[in-house]
C-alpha cells in the first residue's frame, strides 16, 4: 500500500495550503538561467520602491516642518494665529476647517449612502441595479475640481438664496442659532464645502457599503424574512450587525477622502484664516486650502516650514483613519472565513 | 386580544415603508447631484467650446480672444508621460505582491503601505515631490509635475495588478511550471497575460483619475501662460489652468474655466466608460 500512496505526500496541512501553487519551476535546462533572478529582482525592487516613497515622503515632511516644529512645538496645534508677516503660525483655524468640514460631509453622506446601499441590494429591480451602480461610481470618478467649480459658481449662490437668507430672517435675534447662519450671503463657507464634501464621498461610501450587504449570507437574510420580518428589519437587524465593521470601514474610507480633498474645498471655504465666528456661513480655511492658495507663494522660512507642519498634520490624521478603516475591515474578513 | 398584536404589525409595517421610501429618497438624492452636475457642466462648458480653444493660448484677463491649447497641450504632455513612468513600477511591484511576495512581510508591509498611498491626500504628495525636487532644482518644473502625478499612479496600478493576478487560478501557474516554464516566463506569458484586461482597466482608471487631479500640481508644474514643450520649465495644465481662471472675476477666464472643465468631465467618464466595457467584455 505504502507503495502506491506515499504517506507524505498528501497530509492536511498541505491540503491547506493551496492558495500557492504546489508546483515549482524547474531547476534545469532553462533557456536563459538569469532571466529567472533579473525578473525577481526588477519586481522585488519596485516593491522595495514603493516602501522608500513611503518612508520618503514622511521623512520629508518632518524635515521640512523641522523649523516650525522647533519654533511652535506642540503649541502650533491650539494656535489661531496665522500672521506670515510677523511670522507667527498656528494650525488651528485650518485644523479646525478640515475636521468640521468633513464632519459636517459625514453627517450628510452617511445616511444618504445606507439608503442608497439599502436600496441597491435589496429593492432595486435586477434590471435598474447595474446602470443605478454605475451612475453613483461615475459620480466617484468626476473630478473635484469640477465640483468645486460648480460648487462656487453654481451651488453657492443658490444655498445662500434659498437656505441661509431666509435661516437668518427666521433666527434673526435667537442666541445660537443667530450666530450659526450670520454671515454675509454669498454661499461660501464651512457649510457649503461640507455639503460638497458629502456629495463627493456619497459614492464611495455607498459603493462600500454596497459591497459588504451584499456579502451577506443569503440564509441569514431568508431565515429572517421567514420569520416574518420586513425589508428594513432585515437590513437593520439582521445585515447591519453582520457588517458592522465593513461599514464602518467603509465610513473611514469616505472620511479620508474627505479630510484630503483640496480643490473641491479650496473653491468654497473662502480662504479666511478667521474663528472669529462659529457661523457655518462665514469664510473659514482648511489644511489643504491654505496649502493650495499659499504655498507656492510662501517664501522659504517659518511660513513654507509651517504649512509642511500642516501637511504632516493632515496627512497624520488621514494615516490613523486609514489605519483604522484596514483594521475594520480585516476583522470582517477574518470573520467571514469563521461564520460561513 | 388580538388586538395589541394587530396594532404592532401595522407599525412594523409603516415603519418598514417608511424608511424604504427614505431609501429610495436617497438613491435620488445620489443621482440627482450627478446630473445636475453633468447638466451644467455641459450647458456652461458646451457654451464656451469654439475651434480657438484648441488653437490659441491661455489669454490675459478681458481679453477678446484666447483658448486653452497650452494648457490640454501640458495636461496630455505630463498625464502621458506619468502614465509611461508609472505603469512599469506599478505592474510590476504588483506582480511582486501576487506572485512573489504573499507570504512574507515585505509583501504584507507593501500591501498596506500600498493602501496608504492610495489614499494619501494628493497635495501632500505635492509637497513631497516639492521637497525633493522643486526646492533643489530651485524651481517649478514640468519633470516635478510628471513625477508628481506618476506618484498617485503607481498604488492604483500596483492595487488593480495584484487583485488581477490574484484571481488567476493556480492550475493555470502548475500547468506552466509543469511544462518546464521558467518562473519570469510563467507571469509574462501566462499569468499576466490572462490578467491583461484587468491591468489595462487599472492602467485607464488611473489616467482617468491623473488627469483631473489639480493639488499636486499646484506647486510641481505650477502654471505657464505659454506654450512649452521643455520640461525644466513650468508647465500649464488643464486643471490649474481652470483652477486659476474659475477663482478669477475676469468673465472671459470663467468662460474657457467652464469649457476646460467640460473637457475634462467628459475625457474622465469617458475613460471610465471605456474601463468599464474592456473589463465587462473579458470577464
Amino acid at each position: 500500500m505504502a507503495a502506491t500512496l506515499p504517506a507524505t505526500s498528501y497530509d492536511a496541512a498541505n491540503k491547506m495550503e493551496r492558495d500557492t501553487p504546489q508546483g515549482r519551476p524547474p531547476e534545469r535546462r532553462r533557456v536563459a538561467p538569469w532571466a529567472d533572478s533579473i525578473f525577481a529582482l526588477l519586481t522585488h525592487g519596485a516593491a522595495w520602491l514603493t516602501l522608500a516613497l513611503l518612508v520618503g515622503i514622511i521623512i520629508s515632511l518632518f524635515v521640512g516642518a523641522a523649523p516650525a516644529i522647533r519654533e511652535f512645538g506642540l503649541g502650533f496645534l491650539v494656535s489661531t494665529d496665522w500672521d506670515p508677516v510677523q511670522e507667527k503660525f498656528g494650525g488651528l483655524v485650518m485644523i479646525y476647517g478640515t475636521l468640521m468640514t468633513s464632519f459636517i460631509a459625514l453627517l450628510i453622506a452617511v445616511p444618504v449612502s445606507f439608503g442608497i446601499a439599502l436600496f441597491l441590494t435589496e429593492m432595486a429591480p435586477g434590471w435598474l441595479k447595474r446602470p443605478l451602480g454605475i451612475a453613483i461610481e461615475l459620480l466617484a470618478a468626476v473630478p473635484s475640481i469640477v465640483y468645486g467649480m460648480w460648487g462656487l459658481l453654481v451651488f453657492g449662490p443658490i444655498l445662500s438664496q434659498y437656505v441661509q437668507i431666509p435661516l437668518q430672517s427666521a433666527f434673526a435675534g435667537v442666541p445660537l442659532l443667530g450666530t450659526l447662519v450670520s454671515g454675509p450671503p454669498v454661499g461660501i463657507g464651512i457649510l457649503s464645502a461640507g455639503i460638497i464634501l458629502a456629495i463627493m464621498v456619497i459614492p464611495f461610501i455607498a459603493a462600500v457599503m454596497r459591497d459588504v450587504f451584499e456579502v451577506t449570507p443569503p440564509m441569514l437574510k431568508e431565515s429572517a424574512y421567514g420569520l416574518g420580518a420586513t425589508t428594513w428589519e432585515v437590513v437593520w437587524k439582521v445585515v447591519l450587525p453582520y457588517t458592522k465593521s465593513g461599514v464602518i470601514g467603509g465610513i473611514m474610507l469616505g472620511l479620508g477622502r474627505a479630510l484630503g480633498e483640496t480643490m473641491a474645498v479650496t473653491f468654497v471655504i473662502g480662504n479666511m484664516n478667521q474663528l472669529d465666528s462659529l457661523s457655518l456661513f462665514e469664510a473659514a480655511n482648511s489644511i489643504t486650502s491654505a496649502l493650495a492658495n499659499e504655498f507656492a507663494e510662501a517664501g522659504a522660512g517659518l511660513h513654507q516650514a509651517s504649512l509642511i507642519y500642516l501637511g504632516l498634520v493632515l496627512f497624520f490624521i488621514t494615516f490613523v483613519v486609514l489605519a483604522f478603516s484596514k483594521l475594520l475591515l480585516a476583522q470582517l474578513r477574518k470573520g467571514e472565513g469563521t461564520r460561513s | 386580544m388580538n388586538d395589541p398584536r394587530l396594532a404592532m404589525h401595522r407599525r412594523r409595517k409603516r415603519l418598514n415603508v417608511v424608511a424604504l421610501t427614505l431609501s429610495l429618497a436617497a438613491m435620488a438624492f445620489g443621482v440627482f447631484w450627478l446630473i445636475w452636475i453633468l447638466v451644467e457642466t455641459v450647458r456652461l462648458g458646451f457654451g464656451g467650446l469654439a475651434v480657438s480653444v484648441f488653437t490659441q493660448m491661455t489669454p490675459p484677463p478681458l481679453a477678446e480672444t484666447g483658448g486653452l491649447a497650452n494648457a490640454i497641450f501640458g495636461s496630455l504632455v505630463m498625464v502621458v508621460l506619468a502614465t509611461l513612468l508609472g505603469t512599469p513600477i506599478g505592474v510590476l511591484a504588483g506582480i511582486y505582491l501576487a506572485e512573489y511576495g504573499k507570504r512574507s512581510w515585505l509583501g504584507h508591509t507593501v500591501a498596506f503601505i500600498n493602501d496608504i498611498l492610495l489614499s494619501a491626500p494628493s497635495i501632500v504628495i505635492g509637497l513631497f515631490i516639492y521637497a525633493v525636487v522643486v526646492a533643489p532644482l530651485k524651481g517649478f518644473s514640468g519633470i516635478a509635475g510628471v513625477l508628481a502625478l506618476a506618484l498617485i499612479v503607481i498604488p492604483v496600478v500596483i492595487r488593480q495588478t495584484e487583485n488581477m493576478l490574484s484571481l488567476i487560478p493556480n492550475a493555470l501557474r502548475e500547468a506552466a511550471y509543469a511544462l518546464g516554464t521558467p518562473k519570469w516566463k510563467v507571469i509574462l506569458s501566462v499569468t499576466l497575460k490572462a490578467a491583461r484586461a484587468g491591468v489595462v482597466t487599472g492602467v485607464l482608471l488611473a489616467i482617468a483619475r491623473i488627469a483631473g487631479e489639480t493639488a499636486p500640481l499646484l506647486f510641481t508644474a505650477l502654471s505657464n501662460q505659454f506654450w512649452t514643450s521643455d520640461l525644466r520649465e513650468p508647465m500649464a495644465s488643464l486643471p490649474v489652468t481652470i483652477f486659476k481662471f474659475a477663482m478669477s472675476p475676469y468673465e472671459n477666464w470663467q468662460k474657457l474655466a467652464w469649457a476646460g472643465v467640460f473637457l475634462i468631465t467628459l475625457g474622465v467618464l469617458l475613460l471610465n466608460i471605456l474601463a468599464r466595457v474592456l473589463f465587462r467584455n473579458k470577464h
